[in-house]
């Protein structure tokens, strides 16, 4: 310590160094729960991941063994549906929202996506259930997928709109200034500039899907048995733990804990990709 | 081009002023005698119910470089951006007219209108995802040339008109934001002179810059005049007086007057005029 430090110099030196350690605290507050569920599904599961846990399908009670291939293919294909159906009308109607949305319109679309991001993920399941499967009379993967689409999009509205709202307009002048029409100015340049966090927040609506059962249990139903028809009723790994973790079998219960491992890792995995694919080409400013 | 800038722009400076222009002498029509390239009557401009411009009458000449001068919030950049229908992309409106070789602007399709009136503004702004070689084709890729050759003629070419080309050409591909400031606004200027506008309006282009990269741009603007009409907004005299062949001088949304750069600023006619110049207000 410096010796020149006026009292009131030492009490502001105090107040700054106890905020910093303050907040450092709560980082670790923070990040403690994800790593504990993270290091306990992996010790509980632990015992069942092993290669066949992915390539095998589920064996009858009693059997010892068995994987969850049918319900990691499940929940891609899920997923898939989810994201072709959920991400485009989220993106653009988040272009939408930000580009021309000054509107009255808008803001009810707006106020709308805010309300439905808060909307039980079970009452989604409902309402897929009754867009879906009560006019094909049978669940199904599509089902399912829909049910994911709309749990998508109000996140991905909202993110996008953010996103290219935080894009400086000075660059929405230069496009229009070089003579671009707005759509070009906003697909060429403005996108681009927003894509990052753009995909992000796909990422997260995504990985909020991915973890989704409730919607799934009317819809995609779950299947014992190896399906990739989206006609037909599909795995999926949170039905699948659904299952298994409430299911009197010890062997069961362990496959549940494996399968949630998996379930987070693969969300992990999944960021690592997309933020590698849509790594900027240059170094940050 | 040269690095030693102040020098050559105090030799540049004497010889403007030692090439008198024809039709100097009016004060209102600052180009009588000369083509006039654009212009502007009875221009009112408004952003919602505040009042920009009121009933400025003001011709750009052709191949000229016209200096509009004035305190903050005079109008100098809504007069700007009117001449390139930009203010409508801040919810702006005018009233009255404004022509391009005769035409009115508000006739022209936008797009169409600033490729020909293009722009550079006061913070540069390169394109983020870009390389500088995508920045300055930008322009030209976006509206349909794919041509490569075309292309890298095109970026060498304005690169060189910007004075940047021997500070870039080896690295063409590395970000447009990673080079300098001053860099950056010359490399905007590149990229508004790709599309080949017929007049260029700058909105205080080397306001964010230090005195070097400032002077490099003033170098431009003087040499950019042979082949464009340029309208510069600027709140630094000194740069007026060494550009410009003609100032305008906008006060509370009105043009005061405008006439030859060196009478502006040796026997301005109105007192508005000498007091501002003089740094006695604004």
């Amino acid at each position: 310590m410096n010796a020149n430090l006026t009292p009131y110099d030492f009490w502001r030196k105090f107040k700054s160094t106890s905020m910093s350690v303050l907040a450092a605290l709560c980082v670790l507050v923070a990040v403690i729960p994800l790593v504990m569920i993270f290091s306990y599904t992996l010790v509980q599961g632990i015992g069942s991941l092993n290669l066949n846990f992915f390539i095998n399908m589920p064996k009858p009670v009693g059997e010892a063994g068995g994987g969850m291939a049918n319900a990691l293919v499940g929940t891609g294909i899920l997923l898939a549906i989810g994201a072709l159906f959920g991400l485009p009308v989220g993106i653009l109607a988040g272009i939408y929202l930000a580009e021309y949305g000054q509107n009255r319109f808008a803001g009810v679309v707006r106020f709308m996506a805010d309300v439905l991001s808060g909307v039980p993920s079970i009452v989604v399941g409902v309402v897929a259930y009754i867009l879906v499967v009560l006019p094909m009379k049978h669940f199904s993967a599509l089902a399912g997928g829909v049910a994911l689409a709309i749990l998508m999009i109000p996140t991905v509205t909202r993110t996008t709109e953010e996103m290219i709202r935080l894009v400086p307009h000075s660059y929405r002048e230069a496009g229009l200034a070089l003579g671009l029409p707005q759509w070009k100015t906003t697909v060429r340049i403005i996108l681009p500039a927003a894509l990052k966090g753009i995909t992000t927040g796909v990422l997260l609506a995504i990985a909020r899907a991915a973890g989704e059962t409730a919607p799934l249990l009317f819809t995609a139903l779950g299947n014992r048995f190896w399906s990739t028809a989206i006609g037909q009723p599909i795995a999926s790994l949170t039905v699948f733990i659904y299952d298994y973790a409430k299911a009197p079998f010890e062997d069961w219960n362990r496959q549940a804990w494996a399968a949630g491992f998996v379930l987070i890792a693969l969300i992990f995995v999944l960021s690592l990709i997309f933020r590698f694919v849509t790594r900027s080409r240059y170094a940050e400013r | 081009m040269p690095n030693d800038d102040a020098l050559s722009i105090s030799i540049r400076t004497t010889m403007d002023h030692s090439a008198p222009l024809p039709g100097a002498q009016v004060a209102l029509r600052p180009g009588a005698g000369l083509q006039n390239k654009m212009s502007a009557t009875d221009l009112n401009a408004f952003f919602g119910k505040t009042h920009a411009l009121t009933n400025v009458s003001l011709e750009v000449p052709a191949n000229r470089v016209l200096a509009i001068i004035g305190p903050s919030g005079c109008g100098k950049s809504t007069f700007l951006r009117c001449l390139n229908r930009m203010h409508e992309v801040a919810g702006g409106t005018l009233t009255g007219s404004v022509t391009l070789d005769g035409e009115e602007v508000l006739t022209y399709d936008p797009v169409v209108l600033r490729r020909r009136v293009g722009m550079v503004f006061q913070k540069a702004n390169p394109f983020p995802t870009m390389s500088i070689f995508d920045n300055v084709a930008a322009g030209l890729r976006l509206n349909g040339v794919h041509d490569r050759h075309r292309l890298r003629e095109t970026v060498e070419r304005c690169l060189r008109q910007a004075a940047l080309w021997d500070e870039v050409k080896d690295s063409l591909d590395k970000s447009g934001i990673s080079i300098s400031g001053g860099q950056q606004q010359r490399l905007c200027i590149a990229r508004t002179l790709a599309v080949d506008p017929e007049v260029v309006l700058m909105d205080e282009p080397a306001s964010a810059l230090d005195p070097i990269s400032t002077a490099k741009i003033e170098e431009l603007i003087y040499s950019l005049k042979a082949n464009y009409t340029i309208v510069i907004v600027t709140h630094n005299m000194q740069q007026a007086a060494r550009v410009s062949d003609f100032t305008a001088f906008f006060y509370l949304g009105e043009l005061i007057e405008v006439g030859e750069t060196k009478k502006m600023f040796t026997t301005p006619e109105k007192k508005q005029t000498e007091d501002y110049i003089t740094g006695r207000f604004g």
